[in-house]
């Protein structure tokens, strides 16, 4: 018949259709795929963890568009050749901000993370997640690998200006997280196995230093971190909430939206640090694997796309936008399930939020970019 | 110098690239397993502890309170029963700290809620409950306190008024010492309750009915499961889910049915009114107390209400003690109630028969000794045999009496009639009295020239003086045994339970102690018209029976408190009116069917037969004659609505 005919050729020239929107857009199709099922599932959890807030929903969806609007105009114009140019300005502009943010939070007398742009509210330190490892990696661009020691002293600096102005603001959590994508830059450069092993008593040692420096809920949290059942009520009670609703949740969860922890307000934070309980709550061991299983789907493809790459910068920024996620992620998941110390870091692409949201899907633009933008040597 | 030039590698850059993606991918992957099986872990080793963790976290056992079984006396007229109330509740952890505390209870002192005094005792109880029980501070507001509260409100966290049944008795103080009353729950009555059953309850029995009750009144409490927030606060909806939750129902306290006869009660109290002592009214039939009256009383209401310790204060040192239920606990010398009983003695120990005749001078003395024992009538009754001495009361025939009978006989056959333990009424409180004997007094003085037994003293006990003490109970009771010619009941004031949700009075029975043997009626009728004769003109009662439809039989009684000189002579006009003698009477009615047996004590009366019968007479009245007053049962409104 016509329509046994015409059927499997129509269903085709819709997927062609797709996937030539996609490459016109210069989009990858497995990221942007499974990048958009985490999106979607997130959006569900922020209706469930909010107490059916349709507000915040639609809010998380104004924040969805902007993010991805972010990442297509990345990934269709962000060149490698205008990202190196772009990475010292944005690193640049970056530190300007964290200035201005650091001094106005100095007279107001209180954490300032936020820059007030009249549209929306605006965190500086969340573009030195990016600017950091590009700047990192323009500096590798023009230089041989591994780095030499001056190379590393350089990226250095470039790593501590912003990491320190971050966590005087104070924001241990985004601090770490900027020194980790710089490091990574490192890693990925081929950073000596000897000078890693060496690094690794210093580290501890400035470890021990930065507990004199830090301030002191953030030693209360690690400190809590340590023995959760201390203080019940008092400072170990994030956790202890948040484990509570984990393990209630069982293999298959409670329900979608009958998570008693979350929807009776036990668990803190609950549509933002803590929504990673909530899927463990509502939608059991099964579902938190599941959110686990794309996030790993994520990265190594989002390695793999790294690796294909032809240009040093390129390599290096794609690949510390993968294993930062992977860190996001990692810190997170580690935090509400309790072998990591409660640092305010969001579920990457779940939590409610725009920042984390743009910044993330920002780098996943550029990561894209990168890719489809790529010289292809020897063809 | 050599300077290495080093150039860019890129088929090097990018294998080491690519085995530095490689390692991070390993170790990326190591650490994603060690998040799941952390997860594992939680979700699937632990999953039984979370789970109740979380179950624990948002549901909470609210108890219900059972309603109080309500007290009714013998014709159904309601004494006792639950009116809801507004009170004031504080529930502790949602107010804050110590320091929170504090200052909110200061703050609702300071606004006069509470009396600044009682804060040290409120803040007790509060802290001996759980930190999330709402506990009382403050019963019954009234539309003042309430509008007071409700403009301060937003000042007290934690704080709010409740609605709450609370104990309503519609007479006021009428029966107050035989119901008793209920009070908030203090930190020594949490001693000896049960937590769980008192969950919920505000108010606990005390004294009376209530207190000796208190067990069947309070009936079995039930819960209700509550789902509450992380705040403590109950919610009803959780996501889209709505939990089932449990609920058990309460159940009511048993409802009481009384002997009183609230007719016979009131008599007695307005026979009482502005003096002090008491009546108890007894059915000599089954020892149900009819009546039980103690002057002057106090309204039970108000400590339902919650006194504050002002209020308390001014009761308790009131100095005619309204708080001492003078039935029960006020132990006298029964004076020359006890003569009919040792009368009775003389007959059944064959000292004395009944026409034999004593010459009475006006004094007695023993052989061989020149003290003088005085009968109140100076002059003497002249020859006198055993009724009338009985119905003039000559103490000269009862020293013979008692010299002829020894005080062990005495003491012993006194004892057949309940003198010198107590009665076993079914409320608390009661005093044994005492009847002296020998043995008594070695056990109880310390002194050996004390501890000997003088004939003297054994005089003064058969005119019921010295050391004999009963207590109006005690006299009432006992009259109640002459009344029904030896037989003997144990006093009681609950007659019957309804159970709750029926409608059926299930009877207790009457209680039956061993009667007083060996006595002919014959006898009985010696001591009957002794006391008849007692109450008819002539007699030392002769007002109780003016006009009386019915036949009485009385002795009154007259206990000195005042121990006079050998020579002086008894001036009451001289006398402060506390030194005054206390005046008693006995009596029971009709005399061919005895139906009643009653017996009037007051403090400092004087003279038992002035002053108690026309008491004794009310109350006779009113048990056996028809209702006359229709509105006798209707509480009276203005005495409950007393401020």
């Amino acid at each position: 018949m016509i329509y046994d005919e015409l059927s499997p050729s129509r269903a085709r020239r819709t997927l062609s259709a797709g996937g030539r929107t996609l490459r016109a857009l210069r989009l990858d199709g497995p990221l942007t795929g499974v990048l958009a099922l985490i999106i979607c599932l997130g959006v569900l959890v922020v209706y469930s963890a909010s107490g059916q807030n349709a507000r915040m929903v639609e809010h998380q969806i104004g924040n969805v568009a902007i993010a991805v609007a972010a990442l297509i105009l990345l990934a269709r114009f962000a060149t490698p050749q205008y990202l190196r140019l772009f990475a010292p300005l944005a690193y640049a502009l970056g530190v300007l901000l964290l200035v201005i943010v650091d001094v106005k939070g100095h007279v107001g007398k209180g954490a300032q993370r936020w820059l007030d742009l009249g549209i929306m509210r605006f965190q500086p330190s969340e573009i030195m997640k990016l600017a950091v490892p590009m700047l990192c990696a323009w500096y590798m661009h023009e230089r041989p690998l591994p780095p030499s020691w001056r190379d590393l002293l350089t990226m250095g600096v470039i790593i501590a200006v912003p990491t320190a102005m971050v966590a005087v603001q104070p924001d241990l959590g985004t601090a770490l997280l900027i020194a980790a994508a710089g490091l990574i830059v490192l890693l990925l450069a081929g950073l000596q196995w000897s000078i890693i092993l060496l690094s690794l008593p210093l580290l501890a040692a400035a470890a021990w230093g930065g507990w004199h420096f830090i301030h002191e809920y953030q030693r209360q949290r690690l400190l809590m971190f340590l023995n959760p059942q201390n203080d019940r009520l008092g400072a170990g009670y994030h956790i202890i909430q948040s484990q509570i609703a984990i393990g209630s949740g069982g293999v298959f969860g409670k329900g979608y939206m009958h998570g008693s922890q979350a929807q009776l307000d036990f668990l803190p934070e609950r549509s933002t640090d803590f929504i990673f309980s909530v899927i463990g709550e509502e939608f059991g061991l099964l579902g938190q694997l599941l959110v686990l299983t794309l996030y790993a789907i994520v990265i190594g493809r989002s390695l793999y796309l790294a690796t294909q790459v032809q240009d040093t910068f390129s390599r290096l920024t794609s690949g510390s936008i993968a294993l930062s996620f992977f860190v996001y992620v990692f810190v997170n998941s580690g935090m509400v399930s309790g072998i990591l110390p409660v640092v305010g870091v969001p579920l990457p692409l779940i939590s409610y939020g725009g920042t984390s949201m743009v910044t993330i899907l920002a780098g996943f633009g550029i990561l894209m970019s990168l890719h489809s933008h790529r010289k292809l040597v020897g063809s | 110098m050599i300077r290495r030039v080093r150039i860019k590698d890129h088929w090097s850059e990018r294998r080491i690239f690519t085995v530095r993606s490689l390692v991070a991918g390993g170790i990326m992957s190591v650490l994603l397993l060690a998040v799941a099986g952390r997860l594992f872990y939680l979700q699937v080793l632990r999953y039984a502890y979370y789970s109740e963790l979380s179950q624990g976290n948002r549901v909470r056992i609210e108890p219900i309170p059972p309603s109080r079984g309500l007290i009714l006396d013998r014709r159904g007229v309601i004494l006792a029963d639950n009116m809801p109330a507004y009170q004031l509740e504080v529930i502790r952890e949602q107010v804050g700290g110590p320091a929170q505390l504090d200052d909110s209870l200061r703050r609702l002192a300071a606004i006069g809620l509470l009396d600044a005094d009682d804060l040290p005792s409120i803040k007790r109880t509060i802290l001996s409950h759980r930190p999330y029980e709402s506990v009382p501070i403050k019963l019954e507001l009234t539309d003042q306190e309430m509008a007071l509260f409700a403009v301060h409100r937003f000042q007290f966290s934690g704080i709010d008024i409740h609605t709450r049944l609370s104990r309503h008795y519609p007479f006021g103080p009428l029966a107050v010492h035989a119901l008793g009353y209920v009070a908030a729950i203090s930190a020594s009555d949490l001693a000896h309750i049960d937590p769980a059953t008192y969950a919920g309850t505000t108010l606990i029995g005390k004294l009376g009915v209530e207190g000796a009750y208190e067990h069947q009144l309070h009936g079995t409490p039930g819960f209700r499961e509550v789902l509450v927030n992380a705040a403590g606060r109950p919610v009803t909806r959780e996501g889209a889910y709505r939990p089932k939750l449990k609920v058990k129902a309460p159940v009511a306290g048993d409802d009481l049915v009384l002997s009183l006869d609230m007719r016979v009660q009131r008599a007695a109290e307005e026979g009482l009114k502005g003096l002090r002592g008491a009546v108890v009214a007894i059915d000599p039939r089954d020892g149900n107390v009819i009546a039980l009256a103690s002057s002057p009383a106090f309204d039970p209401n108000e400590f339902a209400r919650g006194l504050t310790g002002k209020e308390y204060a001014a009761l308790a040192d009131d100095p005619d003690k309204p708080l001492i239920n003078r039935a029960l606990r006020g132990a006298y010398p029964p004076g020359s109630t006890v003569k009919p009983y040792y009368a009775l003695a003389a007959l059944h120990f064959g000292v004395m028969s009944p026409d034999e005749s004593v010459f009475c001078p006006g004094y007695f003395h023993l052989p061989g000794s020149s003290h003088l024992y005085h009968c109140w009538r100076h002059r003497g009754h002249g020859e006198i045999s055993m009724r009338r001495a009985i119905a003039q009361s000559c103490d000269v025939y009862f020293y013979n009496v008692a010299n002829k009978l020894g005080i062990e006989r005495m003491h012993d056959f006194m004892s057949q009639f309940g003198f010198g333990h107590r009665t076993g009424i079914d409320i608390p409180g009661e005093k044994p009295g005492l009847m002296p004997s020998p043995q008594w007094k070695e056990r109880t003085f310390k002194n050996p020239a004390s501890r000997v037994w003088f004939p003297g003293e054994t005089l003064i006990v058969g005119i019921g003086q010295g050391y004999m003490l009963a207590t109006p109970l005690q006299l009432a009771h006992a009259v109640s045994i002459i009344a029904a010619h030896g037989r003997a009941f144990r006093p009681r004031l609950v007659v019957g339970v309804r159970p709750p949700g029926s409608n059926r009075v299930q009877p207790i029975p009457p209680v039956p102690e061993p009667s007083v043997q060996g006595i002919t009626p014959d006898q009985w009728g010696v001591i009957y018209d002794g006391m008849e004769a007692a109450a008819q003109p002539g007699g030392t009662v002769a007002n109780i029976s003016v006009g009386a439809p019915y036949r009485i039989a009385a002795k009154t009684g007259t206990a000195q408190v005042f121990s006079l000189g050998r020579d002086q002579k008894y001036n009451a006009a001289q006398l402060a009116e506390r030194m005054r003698d206390h005046g008693l009477l006995i009596a029971f009615a009709p005399v061919d069917d005895p139906k009643l047996a009653v017996a009037v004590f007051v403090e400092n009366g004087e003279h038992g037969g002035t002053i108690g019968g026309p008491i004794a007479r009310k109350v006779f009245d009113a048990y056996l004659l028809p209702a006359q007053r229709a509105g006798a049962e209707k509480p009276a409104v203005a005495a409950a609505k007393k401020p």
